[in-house]
């Protein structure tokens, strides 16, 4: 009979983190007293917060600007892939328009495009459809046509589309040339090949980055206050106004920004995984079976 | 191969086919005839143009100087009036649906599944419906043994299977010619013979086929002729036994004595 190793099985002592706990103490503690501060002091008002979340001015506002959002959005990936489409195109006056398109929106603040669609009337007092040098077609003053509302999806839109273009560039590029190369080999058009083939798969590299540009733009659509529209942000400066409660009611307003923002980082995550299709990880009927 | 009785008009007919990418020429002055129902097999050094070659005869590259007949029509252009003009992407990719390509790295359509894979051109392109499509992309993955695949991603195949799904999915199309390009050189040594099980059965069934390989079995027992290329020239072409077996080029020799 061989002896037997001894076995080393002598309990485990593990490493301790003292100042992980003491520091987890100190910050629960100073939330509990931010809570209490909140709960006991009247200013914060949260009976006023309460009863002015739901109120219908305010709840117009929220769809007022969850209407903003959807709508400049849509401009902004419309374009932003237009835009990319042009930058990677044969046609140099194509690849340069772009390219001078998403400096300019770039380069400036948005809330000065914003203020400059408002009051593009002021320049361009009339806008004519017809053939260039020809007779006219259609004509209307700008006023009319640029309300607060379409100078807000325009201002808001074409600056999200020059940062969509980078975006969508990123998406298409990720897309490896063999996939569009057995697309055309196999006699698709070199739209259904990009619509087919290279877009949906370029999506996956596309929608994480462009959730996050949807969240950006719910917060930053706060800035048409600034000409004039309703949305969530003016709504609640129009009441505070007449009964100066300001603070509860921009904390309304920030309740409800959060919400909002909550949710569509739950959906942007759904999404991602509906968009990984296809790609390792995914899919429940995995079997490697050697066949 | 002569009196064999094909006397019917060569599937691909390349008469001095030039191709320069930069200043570097890469095809310089490629003649070629395959005759329709023949399985040719291109064979040479890496870089010598092979692949190039083979993306001139569909198109995916254009070609600088020469020309290529597929099924007696001229590739990228309309002859008229005594000039070549050039074609629509339209016509382009129309003349493309009569000509198969199997790529080295299968290149499947990551978002789809096998069945998808191969349903998408006959949809798209040929305006196949839905449903008869999708029987048909049944049948043909039946026929590369993978009938039970239909509902796999590329990612969830082994490159022996999704290179038999590219396979399946080129013969939808109903090509009158395959190219295949090293079909086998990125797959793991067992799964090789299924895939070539797969193109010696075509072989057989009378497809029209140009193989780029470095399996010298297949080349052997499979094709019709063998061409050595080599430096963007055919160096010596002929039926296997003789290109393989006797070769008359010296670099046909050197090459040979490499992959053998
Ligand atoms: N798109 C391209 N741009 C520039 N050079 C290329 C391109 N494709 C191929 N080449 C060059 O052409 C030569 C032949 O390539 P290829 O046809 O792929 O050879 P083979 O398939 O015989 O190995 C190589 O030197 C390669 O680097
Ligand atoms: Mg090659």
């Amino acid at each position: 009979m061989t002896p037997t190793p001894a076995v080393a099985d002598e309990p485990i002592v593990r490493l301790r983190h003292p100042w992980r706990w003491l520091a987890a103490i100190l910050i629960l503690i100073v939330l509990a007293q931010i809570v209490v501060y909140v709960a006991t002091t009247d200013a914060f008002r949260l009976d006023l917060v309460a009863q002015y979340f739901f109120d219908q001015r305010v709840l117009n506002g929220v769809v007022t600007t969850l209407q903003l959002t959807v709508l400049a959005m849509l401009v902004g990936v419309v374009g932003g892939v237009v835009l990319a489409v042009m930058r990677m195109s044969d046609n140099g006056v194509l690849r340069a328009v772009a390219g001078g398109f998403v400096w300019v929106f770039r380069g400036t603040p948005v809330l000065v495009q914003l203020y400059l669609w408002f009051y593009l009337g002021t320049v361009l007092p009339k806008v004519t459809l017809g053939v260039p040098f020809g007779p006219t077609l259609f004509t209307a003053s700008t006023s009319d046509l640029i309300s607060p509302l379409t100078a807000g999806i325009l201002g808001l839109g074409l600056n999200e589309a020059a940062y969509m273009a980078e975006i969508v560039r990123g998406g298409i590029n990720s897309v490896d040339r063999g996939q569009s190369e057995a697309a055309e080999a196999l006699g698709l058009t070199p739209g259904q090949t990009f619509r087919r083939v290279v877009l949906p798969q370029a999506a996956r590299v596309i929608v994480p980055p462009t959730g996050n540009e949807v969240i950006t733009m719910l917060k930053l659509s706060s800035l048409v206050t600034i000409i004039g529209m309703t949305d969530l942000l003016g709504a609640v400066q129009q009441i505070s106004a007449r009964n100066l409660q300001t603070f509860p009611l921009f904390e309304v307003a920030a309740l409800w920004y959060l919400l909002i923002t909550s949710i569509l980082t739950v959906g942007q995550g759904m999404l991602e995984r509906r968009f990984a299709r296809g790609h390792r990880g995914v899919g429940s009927t995995l079997q490697l079976a050697g066949a | 191969m002569t009196g064999a009785g094909r006397v019917a008009a060569p599937m691909v007919e390349a008469r001095g086919v030039r191709k320069s990418f930069g200043r570097h020429e890469v095809l310089k002055g490629i003649n070629l005839t395959v005759p329709t129902g023949s399985v040719v097999s291109l064979l040479g050094p890496s870089g010598s143009g092979k692949s190039t070659f083979l993306r001139c005869i569909n198109h995916l590259e254009t070609i600088d100087g020469g020309e290529i007949d597929v099924a007696g029509r001229l590739v990228g252009y309309r002859r008229q009036n005594g000039k070549k003009y050039e074609l629509k992407p339209a016509e382009i990719a129309a003349a493309r649906r009569d000509v198969g390509m199997v790529f080295q790295r299968f290149n499947l359509f990551n978002h789809l599944t096998a069945l998808e894979n191969i349903t998408l051109a006959p949809v798209l392109a040929k305006g196949v419906p839905k449903d008869a499509a999708a029987e048909r992309a049944r049948q043909l993955l039946s026929d590369v043994g993978l009938a039970d695949f239909g509902g796999h991603y590329p990612s969830q195949l082994s490159g022996g299977q999704q290179q038999r799904v590219a396979i399946a999915r080129a013969l939808a199309m109903d090509p009158k010619l395959m190219l295949f390009d090293e079909p086998t050189s990125a797959l793991d040594p067992e799964l090789v013979g299924d895939v070539l099980d797969v193109m010696r059965r075509l072989a057989e069934q009378g497809m029209t086929m140009i193989v780029v390989t470095h399996e010298i079995g297949f080349a052997r027992e499979v094709c019709d002729s063998v061409v050595f290329i080599d430096d963007g020239v055919v160096v010596e072409e002929g039926p296997p036994a003789q290109v393989l077996g006797n070769p008359v080029h010296a670099r046909t020799r050197a090459f040979l004595s490499k992959v053998l």
